[in-house]
């Protein structure tokens, strides 16, 4: 019935005094600790999140330092062993996994749909507490002693032998775990019961289609992580010994468990990334995705077979031969879709519009990177290369490049996406090029030695190394200082933009979702009035509300005349 | 956002907000059924490698207290649906009577629960407590497996029962008050799906643990 | 300048074919990668924004081209997985005649015994050009056998034996790393793999001090431990008074009292020896007491050396019968 917000003309509205949006309609700490507005909880996610990933990345200094030299000038190796296993849970439990949808996820979903809120807003805001308080445990076990396992957390060492606050970091993930599983579950609600009118399942954003599939997995991956850590946690504290091989415990039990979770949580941490770079490439080439029903269902199909391969990551663990095939087998087909993906957002190109402005840079570094990332895992997959790179720095490069070269840059895409939305102001286009391309460069330099390294012999978790893999692990050193100096850029500048960016209009890009189509920041409540979908989802071709010229050689509009709906 | 009466502000009507909630419930319980499924699939591995182990073990509880225990539990699923059924009669007494006969019936279960656990701590079956198994050393620690599954599995299984009991005096107390004789029931129609939800996990639990192999 | 390698030293009969597979998928990679890549770059420079290219046009999507690029990544997919599996079943499956070792990993050190005698730690001596297999166990957590030039590598685990063969084909001295996180000295518990001549090695097997095989450890183990007073004495003939004979059971097919049979592999011999009463032999009582916390995993293994060693018919599993006449044990 309604019409949309009027939508000024992109790019070049002027100043004006801020209308009442939902960063100014409130004041106070407390009408930020007890808001149920998605908007401020994904923001208050934004600010946890960040303050996790400094952390882990500390952690990741300090193991580049001590890697300098072979003999580890650093720390000892009781240190070291605590500073990979902080590394890897900080980054992975408290960032990789809540960061695009905890944050982008959160924000976006309901403007996306045109509805008001989540499904369940008091449910979101618990989450971000729940998140808290698992992260809070975890940071107790840091600074009472660390935790030592790897953050794989492999019995029986983790359960009987380890002498590290297991306990409190595993009850610190356990507890974080349903941060996770609410979030997915009020996704998947929402998804299902809150589309406007007109937002039916095929005119969805990507960006919605990605976080739908992700959501699945939360909800049932994530349980089975929760009720394995449980027995992990009971097994040290109340001695029952599930994995106990001195009581016939299977040690290979914790690993299917383990891994049943932490194989699909991989696809947690890269499907909202897909989606991110998805709605990138189709508004910095201004013009509709290629494949739109292709990439939607892959996005489902990577969920799907990502539960079935989890025992490639046991190949050498004392499974069978048969199941090792098996596994190979499946795992090779969780690429295909991921392939597809490609493909889709390459050809998205041909015919387009294309503009290298910041986000398109990450979206574009985020194809190369996630592609070169994903080809390794195909080594990994084919058993007979896995035996001799298998917990080697060849996997260690293999899921860097997939987690900081595809996770982190869709997230950093992502934030430089919306950031006129989320804050209505703009960031520095010339310093925030400069720095993706200064991450590119650091994050290469850093991780491609050590798919050498890897293949070379040199094993994971090492405090040491025999002295003739010191040049290529001075060589990654050396990129971990660039990278690490490229993420303090964005920060820095975002921060700046807040205060003295220019001030963003609703739709600067433009860019076709209903996101766009309500104020930048948005009101409280989203819309003034509730959207009405009748346009097919990234079709710039008929969207004369965005202010920009028909195409040279357009083509006949479909016979349905998509538009906007008059006003009453 | 604003509420009135039973509509939040942020659904269109309470269509949505009933569809919405009850998807909710379903969505949450399967994310349960996986939580628990982790255990029955350990409890499956074990039994499966140790069996004569578990047998053993299972023999040594009550099954007497075990089939006391379903049969308080079913029935108070009955009650359960009663309630709901109450509710869309909107007979507010008749609910809060049956939330009450369901919230006693789950306490019931509690109580013979607990003095199932009190006589494993009696007879040395508690492992890394005081465990000793009369048989030979292998069996001994494959039969502690056992034990060790027991607790966690029927423990797990607790803690869902007293967050059922909690969640069944909030609603005892919204009840009262005629919230959910009204237009919107969705919580009382939830709140049972839970209740039934936790009483056919121990539909699964009792044969499980407690039935193996009984004549021997 | 000194030299940049990219690869391990190939020292096993598989490194080769490893390398070979290895190179093919970099292949692989390197051909998509550069594919997107120049599509990208292409695409993006070709169509880029100026003036009279603002918006991009509509394309329709084509149902052919998405099954293409669906079906030409899986076949290509499955051959890489096909050769993968050709290479990994011939590394997991030990040749019949291969010289047995065996390897008890601990934190943080490997305990190597020689089925002639020797015994070393975080070194192992081989033979060039011949059939090696690594039965191994650990004694606490899980560690990780890994020699990088031989391209092969397996989990040791507690509780259970893995196995790991190979053939060394060079002579040298190679980097040998414990590869499954094991806690503080992980990265220390390594070592070296020496590949010997065969003279060399023969030379170096007698060149220890006099310790006994583990055959022979194992024999005065079977009868300190008083497994001789029911399974009576192995080099003679027919079953002890209350328990099967062991002679030649090694390999054989045993039948249990429920029926089942098995074959009495090394985890069959350890179980019974540590969990008796798991597979009971048909015709005898459970009777035979556990050892579990009375042998450690090295006097298991020699006890399975013991056993393997003598004989290896099959037993006449029936109580109280003379065993089949049988040449002596090797």
């Amino acid at each position: 019935m309604s019409a949309i917000t009027a939508n000024p003309s992109p790019a070049s509205s002027p100043p004006h005094r801020p209308h009442e949006n939902y960063l100014n309609a409130n004041y106070g700490i407390r009408s930020w600790l007890f808001t149920t507005d998605h908007k401020r909880i994904a923001l208050l996610y934004l600010f946890s999140v960040t303050i996790y990933f400094a952390m882990g990345g500390f952690f990741a200094m300090l193991i580049r330092l001590q890697l300098l030299t072979p003999e580890g000038f650093l720390v000892g190796p009781d240190t070291y062993d605590r500073l990979f296993t902080m590394h890897g849970v900080m980054m992975i439990f408290f960032f990789l996994i809540p960061s695009i949808p905890a944050v982008l996820g959160n924000f976006l979903i309901p403007l996306m749909i045109g509805a008001k809120d989540l499904a369940f807003p008091k449910l979101n805001l618990l989450s971000w507490y729940i998140f808290n308080i698992g992260a809070i445990f975890t940071i107790y076990s840091i600074v009472t002693g660390g935790v030592d396992t790897g953050w794989t957390f492999y019995t029986p060492y983790s359960s009987i032998y380890s002498n590290s606050q297991v306990s409190a970091a595993v009850i610190g993930i356990f507890i974080t775990g349903f941060s996770s599983i609410l979030t997915g579950l009020n996704f998947i609600v929402t998804i299902h019961t809150m589309r406007a009118p007109g937002m039916t399942w095929w005119r969805l954003p990507i960006f919605v289609w990605s976080h739908y599939a992700t959501s699945i997995i939360f909800i049932l991956g994530t349980p089975v992580l929760a009720i394995t850590l449980v027995m992990v946690a009971a097994e040290r504290l109340l001695h029952v010994g599930v994995f106990d091989p001195r009581l016939g415990g299977d040690p290979l039990l914790f690993q299917h468990l383990f891994w049943f979770y932490s194989h699909p949580a991989v696809y947690i941490m890269i499907l909202p990334a897909m989606g991110v770079t998805t709605e990138i490439i189709a508004t910095f080439a201004r013009k509709n995705l290629y494949g739109y029903k292709a990439v939607a269902i892959a996005s489902l199909g990577i969920a799907a077979i990502g539960f079935l391969v989890w025992a490639h990551h046991m190949f050498v663990a004392g499974i069978s031969i048969y199941a090792a095939m098996v596994f190979s087998l499946l795992s090779y087909l969780v690429a295909i879709p991921s392939a597809v993906k490609v493909f889709n957002w390459t050809a998205t190109l041909y015919r387009g519009s294309v503009s290298w402005q910041t986000p398109m840079l990450y979206a574009l570094g985020f194809i190369g990177l996630f592609v070169m990332g994903g080809m390794t895992g195909l080594f990994l997959a084919s058993i007979g290369a896995d035996v001799h790179v298998h917990d080697t720095y060849f996997v260690i490069a293999h899921f860097h490049y997939i987690m900081v070269g595809g996770a982190v840059m869709g997230y950093l895409g992502g934030l430089h996406y919306w950031w006129p939305k989320i804050t209505g102001r703009m960031y520095p286009e010339m310093l925030s090029r400069a720095a993706a391309i200064v991450l590119f460069v650091g994050f290469n330099l850093t991780f491609f030695p050590q798919f050498i390294l890897g293949y070379l012999g040199m094993p994971r978790r090492y405090a040491t190394y025999p002295p003739e893999f010191q040049v290529l692990n001075v060589f990654s050193t050396a990129g971990a200082s660039i990278l690490g100096l490229g993420y303090l850029l964005p920060i820095c500048y975002f921060i700046w933009s807040m205060r003295y960016g220019p001030i963003a209009s609703s739709n600067p890009w433009p860019a076709t979702g209903l996101e766009w189509q309500t104020s930048s920041p948005p009101p409280t409540e989203n819309f003034e009035t509730t959207p009405v979908v009748t346009w097919e989802p990234y079709d710039f071709e008929h969207r004369p509300d965005l202010g920009l010229p028909k195409p040279e050689r357009a083509r006949p509009a479909p016979l349905e005349a998509p538009g906007l709906e008059a006003g009453d | 956002m604003e509420r009135t009466g039973a509509l939040f502000g942020h659904f269109r009507d309470l269509d949505q907000q009933r569809e919405t909630a009850s998807l909710g419930m379903w969505v949450f319980l399967m994310t349960e059924v996986m939580f628990f499924g982790g255990l029955f699939l350990a409890y499956t591995v074990y039994r499966w490698k140790y069996h004569d182990a578990f047998a053993a073990a299972s023999r040594e509880l009550d099954v007497t207290m075990g089939a006391l225990n379903t049969g308080v539990l079913i029935l108070s699923s009955f009650t359960m649906a009663l309630a709901v059924w109450a509710s869309q009669m909107r007979k507010r007494n008749l609910l809060c009577i049956f939330l009450i006969a369901t919230m006693l019936l789950g306490a019931a279960f509690l109580t013979v629960k607990g003095f199932e656990y009190a006589q494993k701590f009696e007879h040395h079956l508690v492992p890394g407590y005081n465990y000793d198994f009369p048989g030979p050393e292998a069996e001994a620690q494959h039969a502690e497996i056992f034990f060790a599954l027991y607790f966690l599995m029927t423990g797990m299984h607790a803690v869902h029962m007293i967050i059922g009991e909690g969640m069944l005096l909030i609603l005892l107390i919204y009840a009262w008050k005629g919230h959910f004789t009204g237009d919107y029931r969705a919580p009382i129609e939830n709140g049972g799906l839970y209740w039934h939800f936790v009483d056919i996990v121990w539909i699964f639990l009792f044969p499980l643990l407690y039935l193996i192999d009984l004549h021997h | 300048m000194q030299s940049f390698p990219l690869f391990p030293e190939r020292a096993s009969s598989v490194a080769g074919g490893v390398d070979d597979f290895f190179i093919l998928l970099v292949i692989v990679a390197v051909f998509f990668s550069v594919v997107v890549g120049v599509a990208i770059f292409y695409l993006s420079f070709r169509y880029r924004r100026r003036p009279g290219n603002e918006v991009g046009q509509l394309v329709p999507g084509s149902e052919l081209l998405e099954i293409t690029w669906m079906v030409i990544p899986f076949l290509i997919a499955m051959v890489l997985f096909a050769w993968g599996a050709k290479l990994y079943v011939t590394m997991r499956q030990s040749p019949s005649d291969a010289l047995d070792i065996y390897v008890v990993g601990k934190q943080w050190m490997w305990k190597i015994q020689h089925a002639d005698g020797r015994r070393e730690f975080n070194e192992l001596h081989v033979p060039v050009n011949r059939d090696v297999e690594l039965t191994m166990i650990s004694e606490d957590v899980i560690h990780d056998f890994y020699v990088p030039a031989f391209r092969v590598k397996m989990d040791v685990l507690p509780g259970r034996y893995t196995t790991l063969w190979f053939r060394a084909t060079k002579t040298g001295r190679y980097h040998l790393f414990c590869s499954q996180y094991c806690g503080t000295n992980h990265s220390q518990m390594g070592g070296w793999v020496d590949v010997m001549e065969p003279s060399e090695y023969q030379a170096w097997l007698s060149g220890g001090s006099n310790t006994e095989s583990p055959e022979q450890t194992g024999q005065r183990l079977f009868t300190a431990l008083a497994c001789i007073s029911c399974h009576g004495d192995p080099s003679e003939r027919g079953a002890g008074p209350r328990a099967p004979s062991l002679r030649g059971v090694y390999g054989s097919t045993v039948k249990l009292n429920d029926g089942q049979s098995v074959t009495a592999d090394d985890g069959y011999l350890r179980e019974s020896v540590l969990d008796p009463g798991a597979k009971i032999v048909a015709g005898y009582d459970n009777i035979m007491p556990t050892f579990q916390g009375v042998v450690s995993e090295d006097q298991l293994l020699q006890l399975l050396a013991y056993i393997k060693s003598i004989g290896s018919q099959p037993a006449q599993d029936t109580p109280g019968e003379a065993g089949p006449a049988a040449p002596a044990g090797q």
